[in-house]
């Protein structure tokens, strides 16, 4: 079997069986990437030079004595807005066309101590705002199950090379949906962890009190063997959380779910939900059930909020993160100035796009004098109620179970004209991340025309081990997983 | 609420954004939609509601003031726009007199 087809698990043991060699693992990615590479455009730098010379370091270090770590030799592929020390890190926008870090983020950090192999960095909306990789500066991504829809975003590079076996796993960041939304529609596995679980620490900032960083993966054994690299405390991310990181594998033993309880929030079956979303979505739930689940009908009833919440909390933040992007220490500078403040304003004008301005404009709007109590503590105190919901249904259930997306994959240009419809396809992501829950999106079926459906399944606040017990639970009794794209 | 072109040009100037007449435009009709879509938030009582600005009730987190590895000045000045032996070059802001 082609080495591109295997799972990260499956990679991982032929390599320590030492029935494969990294320098072969790293050619056979970069045939396929090859091949496919121009149709799907999920990277934005490939790292093919570095890739092989590090596989040949590693192959001949284990040559003379095999001693191999969980990620050694694993090829990855991470999201172009975490900084990997002297590999481009561009945020997919001419703002950082040239830049390259000088220091790594500590996930990176973490994946290099065991020994991983970057084949690249992937492609995403600029600094991470949007649904769909359309507000690339370099050019949208394609999804592998239909080249004229969208990917998803923003993480929508690494979905689409994890679908289209590219990479064996990526990382992504999600600040409203952006692992989970993407996963959804190239038809993978993405989890957001709980708010603190994994270090932001080199991730470039959105909406820092939202983002988190996680794992896209083939299935779900792999996303908790890639979660189980990077989770953890770091005292360079003083929001990043001081607790034991427990054994994710382990969770995946149990096969059944018996003792525990699923909700089903009615919100979000709602109208405006796709029909063979609901139809996937409902068979789900019934599997769920046969597995031994309890299900239970539950409210959420600020679900309607979390959008308007949303885009003024995240808006609010990027304006301030992204004012550091004035033209004097990194990235682009604007030419023929005329003097401090029209070196801002234009470098500001020329370096960023037009989604990326929108939002700073409205943040800037919700956070100016006159407007902040009415929007941003209004959003904030509105934040208290959506989490307030959460709380009270995590009082009567163990998870709960929601389709990721309304709709499958949209075509490319089909919203890019409108933002507000753009924002609202987030929203059955988008207050998990307002209250810092953990959550995984899998597939769970597939629509009329071919595309990918996505499951979610939200829990308590650091209780990542029961959703990956559950949704592993239901990938083993279903085949979805291991349908694969025809790429044309 | 309708927000105006003059409204635009405000926000914009606390940005440090400069915008083009076609922006003006587009951003006072696009903010004038999502700012109306954020006011349905009104519909929700609030009153003795706290706010959250982060959910995992973080306090300040302290560290030891301690000497430790950092980047080195030709690292930190090596994506610079515009350089000059150990500095970032920036247009003049004092006059002279």
């Amino acid at each position: 079997m082609s080495l591109h087809k295997l799972t990260l698990c499956e990679l991982q043991k032929q390599f320590q069986a030492g029935e494969v060699t990294a320098t072969e693992i790293v050619r056979a990615y970069f045939l396929r990437i090859g091949q496919v590479e121009p149709k799907v455009k999920a990277f934005v730098t490939q790292a093919k030079e570095s890739a092989s010379m590090e596989a040949e370091v590693l192959d001949r270090k284990l040559k003379g004595w095999r001693k191999t770590l969980p990620l050694t030799g694993m090829p990855l592929a991470i999201k172009d807005n975490i900084c990997t020390e002297g590999i481009s890190t561009t945020c997919s926008s001419r703002m950082l066309q040239n830049f390259v870090p000088p220091y790594d983020a500590t996930v990176i950090a973490k994946l290099r101590t065991q020994e991983y192999i970057l084949l690249g960095k992937t492609n995403l909306d600029e600094f991470a705002m949007g649904s769909s990789t359309e507000n690339s500066a370099f050019g949208p991504s394609r999804n592998p199950w239909n080249l004229h829809c969208v990917p998803g975003g923003s993480s929508g590079g690494s979905a689409a090379a994890v679908a289209a076996e590219e990479c064996v796993a990526a990382l992504g960041s999600d600040t409203g949906g952006s692992i989970r939304q993407p996963a959804a529609f190239c038809g993978v596995v993405g989890l957001k962890p709980t708010y603190g679980r994994v270090s932001r620490y080199g991730l470039v900032a959105f909406a820092s009190s939202l983002d988190q960083i996680g794992p896209i993966t083939r299935d779900v054994s792999d996303s908790a063997f890639l979660l189980q690299a990077i989770a953890g405390h770091d005292p360079m991310d003083s929001t990043s959380v001081d607790r034991p990181v427990p054994d994710y594998m382990k969770a995946l033993q149990k096969r059944d779910l018996k003792t525990v309880k699923v909700g089903v929030p009615v919100e979000f079956f709602a109208e405006g939900l796709d029909p063979d979303v609901e139809q996937s979505v409902r068979a789900a739930i019934g599997e769920l059930k046969a597995l031994g689940a309890e299900i239970k009908e539950i409210r959420l009833p600020r679900t309607d909020a979390a959008v308007a919440v949303y885009y003024v909390i995240a808006t609010a933040e990027a304006s301030s993160n992204l004012a550091r992007f004035d033209g004097v220490k990194f990235g682009f500078r604007a030419k023929e100035t005329k003097d401090l403040l029209d070196l801002y304003m234009k470098t500001r004008q020329e370096g960023f796009g037009p989604e990326v301005k929108r939002r700073i404009m409205l943040g800037t709007y919700v956070l100016s004098a006159g407007y902040y109590d009415a929007y941003y503590g209004k959003a904030q105190a509105v934040r208290t109620l959506v989490c307030q919901d959460f709380d009270a249904a995590f009082k009567e259930v163990d998870l709960i179970v929601t389709p990721a997306t309304p709709t499958p994959a949209f075509k490319l240009g089909e919203k890019s004209e409108d933002p507000l419809q753009m924002y609202l396809s987030d929203i059955f992501t988008i207050s998990v991340n307002l209250a810092g829950l953990p959550a995984i999106a899998l597939p769970c079926g597939f629509s009329k025309e071919g595309l990918p459906i996505g499951l979610q399944l939200i829990g308590r606040a650091f209780e990542e081990e029961t959703i990956l017990r559950a949704a592993h639970a239901y990938e083993q009794s279903t085949q979805w997983h291991l349908k694969k794209p025809t790429i044309r | 609420m309708e927000i105006t072109q003059q409204d635009v040009e405000k926000v914009a100037q606390l940005a440090r954004l400069a915008v083009s007449a076609a922006e003006k435009e587009t951003f006072a009709k696009q903010l004038t939609q999502i700012l109306g879509h954020v006011d349905t938030l009104s519909q929700y009582d609030t009153t003795g509601i706290e706010p959250t600005a982060t959910v995992m009730g973080h306090v300040n987190v302290f560290r030891e003031d301690l000497v430790r590895p950092s980047l080195s000045s030709e690292k930190a000045l090596a994506n610079a726009p515009e350089r000059e032996v150990d500095g970032f070059v920036v247009p003049k802001i004092l006059e002279e007199r």
